[in-house]
């Protein structure tokens, strides 16, 4: 088995056993190695890479939205955000600065949940994901829902820091972490797909880790 | 590493000279820009970077809005824009 380059701690995973071990609890070595996406190193910190100064919205002033495509758009106060339904997360996430982080734990609101509270428009396709500060992230509608996403306000049982994207964020795993939009208020649902700050300016528009989609053209 | 501000990941625009002469082949960092949102002028090596991130954001001092954004992958460099008075970069 080879070493990934420069690494040493971490082997790179044997693409025959590799995906079969994914989610499961496996002592370190070749199983946790399998759940490193291509190209990726593993880290025990949680780095903060930031674009922008870091929002800091009152909770008072806090709403999350759901607006564009539906019949009638949804909105919560921090308060009521709090009373919709909320579940525990363990998910492994990848940074396209080459970081993955294994077993983060999380709680927050599905996103199914939330879509649950409107009408879709039969157009509706991509959604928009904005936040404080003015940043944007595009998803396809299908890849946010069934279980794929969440708005998480809890770290490691904590609240979420402000510098990994507190109070809120989304966290949409299978996709790489600029996907997961820090201090996020609400999703635009439309009917085209609309790239984002960073999806307009050389990064691929989808950006699955396990197939590498970095850039723009990958 | 943690200030009160919280912005603890900003540098300045003379941190990303190098980047900035490469794409640009000239040292930049005393051109003038000025922002799009609020018209405050500053030389480019005094604007807000933001370096630790997918790119490089360079942010009006007085507003923090977007004035340069720069992203290098392996293959090329894509820079956008958006401040007034500074030049677009040339095609890279
Ligand atoms: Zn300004």
């Amino acid at each position: 088995m080879m070493l990934a380059r420069g690494l040493g701690f971490c082997s790179v995973p044997d693409p025959f056993v590799a995906r079969g071990f994914v989610g499961r609890r496996e002592p370190a070595g070749s199983a946790q190695a399998g759940r490193i996406p291509p190209g990726q190193h593993l880290v025990k910190d949680f780095p903060v890479l930031s674009a922008g100064p870091t929002p800091r919205t009152p909770l008072q002033k806090w709403s999350f939205r759901i607006e564009g495509l539906v019949k009638e758009p949804a909105s919560w106060s921090w308060t009521d955000f709090l009373k919709l339904p909320a579940q525990d997360f363990v998910k492994d996430i990848s940074c396209v600065t080459k970081w993955t982080k294994l077993d983060t734990r999380w709680r927050g609101v599905s996103v199914d949940v939330l879509l649950e509270q409107v009408e879709l428009d039969r157009r509706a396709a991509f959604v928009t994901a904005f936040s404080d500060g003015g940043y944007t992230t595009n998803v396809p509608l299908p890849e946010l829902i069934n279980g794929q996403s969440f708005v998480a306000y809890e770290y490691d049982g904590k609240p979420l820091a402000p510098e990994h994207g507190g109070p809120a964020r989304l966290v949409v795993p299978h996709l790489y972490f600029w996907k997961s939009a820090k201090w996020v208020r609400g999703l635009r649902v439309m009917e085209r797909d609309e790239p984002g700050f960073w999806e307009s300016l050389g990064y691929n528009n989808h950006g699955d880790p396990w197939k590498e989609e970095r850039y723009t053209g990958d | 590493m943690t200030e009160a501000k919280g912005d603890d990941l900003v540098l300045d625009g003379n941190a990303v000279a190098g980047t900035l002469a490469e794409i640009y082949g000239d040292d930049m960092t005393t051109v003038l820009a000025e922002c799009a949102n609020c018209g405050k002028v500053d030389h480019v090596g005094g604007l807000l970077a933001y370096v630790r991130a997918p790119g490089i954001v360079l942010r009006c001092t007085a507003c923090q809005t977007v004035m340069v954004r720069i992203v290098q992958t392996p293959n090329r460099t894509f820079v956008d824009v958006r401040a007034k008075r500074m030049p677009a970069a040339p095609r890279t």
